[in-house]
């Protein structure tokens, strides 16, 4: 292994291949900030210049670069407008937003890149030493496991349904659920609920409802109820703590046992292929705030340290995850490793068990361009927050605007397709008119997001084990809805028993 | 069910935001300038898929080879590719200078009137390139041919599921189908597994879930030479060069054969003038060493249809697919 890290190394710190990471880190950042363009896009536009450098590892260690700059750039708009480009970063919003709201916007921020560094550096260094053994744990999990691990992630929502909130959070995780159905899904070959509109054959896109149930409702909110956060009186007075990057030292020490548990969980649900950083952010958010203490708890969706961090390192971890079957299998686990793959296989590298032994540079130069790519990204982002966080300093009446601008283009780049923005607009309205009503929106968009996958994986394990069976017969799959069971009821049991013994005390 | 009848506003190139990498250069033995001074592509789907590499692949190697000044793109998803299909119908007065790229599924699409359009409400260019089908298996799996693999499944057809990537009534089940009904089996009774995307139905077989794949074949080679696969059977009619240890199912008596192909279509009303320019400047393509770096590097197969020609196998694919469609209930 040492030997291989020697090479990698070599490789890795040649004048070009680091200025490929610097660049790509750059490109990455800016062009993930916007909306609509996810690592997804970026890198398929960035793999014609990286195949005409000709020498795989540059070009992986470019591509590297990009995914992760625009993992990164993806956090930045969700924190700071609530306006999630890519799923994997929707449960970023669910604190970071209220933090930027708040006027800790630079503190919001450096958590996020903090928290992306290490589930990336640790996620890395895992891959290094387990990646040929875990070739079998991506391979753990049927389609019965998948659809138990979704029912888990679904009980993301329970940080939505506080008090007197839980009917109206289980009333949005249905709808959300049902506009999933819209369009044609993998399992049928008719549309459903198109209402012959061919822009609803594919379903809602992801980007649009995205934008109009979060980044819009937040907009239109701002307009509607003003003076309601300290940070957007448009003077501009409070940029100094907007810019403010320290966390305290109490602060660390709340958040390094979330950054270490979800490094390693997001990183195993990165491995496996049908699971991914979408999954891996909302079970990371689930399980940190299931197990968080009453008082913390309730900070969850309203600004929680601990809830910012524990998304953002399980998205980069799980993403550093989904290298190993990519790697040691050639399965690609998501749209990105798929195109990643296709980048591979273009500059004649075949991924698949033999790569390690028969292209060991490629291999660790792979595994050292994470590393490389997370430091760069540290480094670059830490003295640019400031200024990136002060966008939230400017006028109110140039911010919203922005925003809307920002919103709509997001909508609009990502299919080239001008329904979008009325679907947009008509479904920002409703949401809006939600918002003000106190719906909360983000179970609306995990059951959205988890919908299809929940409703694809459930029909084919029915399909295979022709009904119900599985459930019992897979004792993964049992362990699995246990475990969701529980991560829905026990907290509210403890809050119930909390409030009961407090009632109690009072009663004396 | 209702029309489609929104107009869209001529976005076309402006909106197209689209890379155009290549630069005339006129590396190749073409003097006295391009044949065409340029073609904008209308791709159907997103940045990244399968119609999006050929268009941009062509164009590259259009430009590349200096026979077309420059090359646009312009990505248009939705729909499964109608959104393109009917902006491209609606839109065809201005539409001459663009060529729209397409594959299989616009037959099978039309078939099963997912959109209302068929490739007869287009201009036929030519089909470019296309790849076979194969059914595989796990290389630790005891079925080493679709005999054993019939056998298997005339033993126990609940637990012989095939699975592949895309919905029942899709190309990957339809080939299943055909196989298995080449073979004398009720094409109904397959079991088969849909899956989401390509690398999702890869990982059920190798997890067990799956017994076989119906895939792509020059996806199957590359799973084959990394030592995971075992390629049962080709849909070609001969064994094909790339990958000669792949039995055909022909040679193993399963009497079918199947090409997914890829190509260009233009506007409905083009000028037989016109036609021919695009269909000419094609077949100068293939001759130059631009293409074969693009082809060789996307390990796509040759599979040129000009013309009537393309129209021929066209209707003959409609048929074929169409009659199993029927059969199977789809239609």
């Amino acid at each position: 292994m040492l030997e291989g890290l020697m090479i990698g190394l070599t490789t890795a710190f040649s004048v070009t291949n680091i200025l490929m990471v610097i660049g790509g880190c750059l490109i990455g950042t800016f062009i993930g900030m916007l909306p609509g363009l996810g690592p997804m896009s970026i890198i398929a536009i960035m793999i014609p210049v990286a195949i005409t450098l000709g020498d795989p590892s540059a070009a992986l260690i470019l591509l590297a670069g990009v995914y992760y700059g625009a993992i990164f750039g993806g956090s930045t708009s969700s924190i700071l407008i609530n306006a999630p480009g890519v799923a994997g970063t929707v449960a970023t919003s669910f604190d970071g937003y209220p933090m930027a709201r708040a006027g800790k916007a630079g503190k919001a921020l450096t958590i996020a890149a903090i928290s992306s560094f290490a589930g990336g550096t640790i996620g890395a260094i895992l891959l290094m030493i387990f990646a040929p053994a875990l070739s079998s744990v991506a391979l753990l999990f049927h389609s019965a496991e998948y659809f138990a691990l979704m029912v888990v992630g679904l009980s993301a929502i329970a940080a939505f349904a506080g008090t007197g909130n839980v009917a109206k959070a289980l009333l949005m995780t249905l709808l959300g659920l049902i506009m999933a159905t819209v369009g044609e899904g993998a399992l049928y070959n008719l549309p459903r609920f198109t209402m012959g509109l061919m822009d609803l054959q594919s379903g809602f896109g992801f980007i649009t409802l995205a934008m109009a149930m979060f980044a819009l409702p937040e907009a239109m909110y701002l307009v509607l109820n003003p003076g309601r956060s300290k940070a957007e009186d448009g003077s501009g007075g409070d940029s100094s703590e907007i810019k403010d990057l320290r966390i305290t030292r109490e602060e660390a020490r709340k958040i390094a046992p979330v950054i270490g548990r979800q490094s390693v969980q997001g990183f195993f649900i990165g491995v496996l292929p049908g699971a991914g950083a979408t999954i891996a952010s909302f079970l990371g958010y689930a399980v940190e705030r299931n197990i968080a203490t009453k008082e913390e708890q309730d900070e969850f969706g309203k600004g929680s340290i601990k809830g910012l961090a524990a998304p953002e390192t399980a998205n980069n971890a799980a993403c550093t995850g989904s290298f190993v079957p990519l790697l040691t299998l050639g399965i690609p686990g998501s749209g990105t490793t798929a195109i990643l793959l296709g980048a591979l296989i273009a500059l004649n590298v075949t991924p698949g068990p033999r790569l390690m032994i028969d292209d060991p540079q490629i291999f660790w130069s792979v595994i050292i361009s994470m590393y490389l790519g997370n430091l760069v990204l540290l480094i670059l982002n830490l003295p640019l927050i400031p200024y990136i966080a002060k966008v939230l300093a400017v006028p109110r009446s140039f911010l919203i605007p922005f925003i809307l601008f920002f919103t709509l283009m997001g909508a609009y780049i990502g299919q080239n397709n001008a329904t979008e923005l009325l679907i947009l607009v008509g479904f920002g309205f409703a949401a809006t008119i939600l918002r003000f009503a106190d719906y909360p929106l983000a179970p609306l968009l995990i059951g959205f997001i988890l919908g299809s996958m929940l409703e694809d994986n459930f029909s084919r394990a029915m399909q295979l084990y022709d009904g119900l069976g599985f459930i019992l017969e897979r004792p993964m799959t049992l362990g699995l809805l246990v475990l969701a069971g529980l991560l829905v009821i026990v907290p509210s049991y403890r809050s119930r028993r909390a409030r009961l013994r407090a009632e109690g005390v009072a009663d004396d | 069910m209702a029309k489609l009848t929104l107009t869209r506003r001529a976005f076309a190139v402006a909106a197209a935001a689209a890379m155009s990498f290549g630069t005339p250069a006129l590396a190749d033995s073409h003097g006295g300038g391009p044949m065409m001074d340029s073609i904008h592509f209308l791709i159907p789907g997103g940045a990244g898929g399968g119609w999006d590499g050929t268009a941009r692949g062509t164009g590259e190697a259009l430009t590349e080879s200096g026979l077309v000044g420059t090359a646009s793109y312009e990505n248009m998803s939705g729909g499964g590719g109608g959104v393109a299909i009917a902006y491209m119908i609606e839109n065809a007065e201005s539409q001459h200078g663009t060529l729209m790229v397409n594959s299989t599924p616009i037959v099978i699409r039309s078939l099963t009137g997912v959109f209302p359009q068929s490739f007869r409400d287009l201009t036929l260019i030519a089909g470019t390139i296309g790849d076979y089908a194969a059914i595989v298996v796990n290389t630790d799996s005891p079925i080493q041919s679709m005999d054993d693999l019939l056998e298997a499944y005339r033993a126990d057809p609940g637990s012989t599921a095939v699975g592949g990537g895309s919905v029942p009534g899709g190309m990957d089940h339809l080939v299943a189908a055909m196989a298995f009904q080449a073979a004398g089996e009720d094409p109904l009774e397959v079991r088969y597994i849909p899956y989401d995307a390509g690398g999702a139905a890869m990982a059920a077989l190798l997890s067990g879930e799956i017994q076989a794949l119906s895939t792509g074949f020059s996806e199957a080679i590359d799973l084959a030479n990394a030592g995971e696969v075992r390629i049962l059977g080709v849909t070609a009619s001969d064994r094909v060069p790339a990958y000669s240890d792949a039995p055909t199912m022909q040679e193993q008596g399963i009497d079918m054969e199947f090409i997914n192909w890829r190509g260009f279509f233009g506007a409905p009303g083009l000028s037989d003038e016109e036609v021919q320019a695009y269909q000419d400047v094609i077949s100068a393509m293939y001759d130059t060493d631009a293409w074969e770096e693009v082809r060789a590097r996307n390990g796509w197969v040759n599979i040129h249809n000009s013309g009537d020609d393309f129209r021929t196998f066209l209707e003959a694919q409609e048929q074929q697919i169409g009659d199993l469609m029927r059969t199977l209930g789809f239609l």
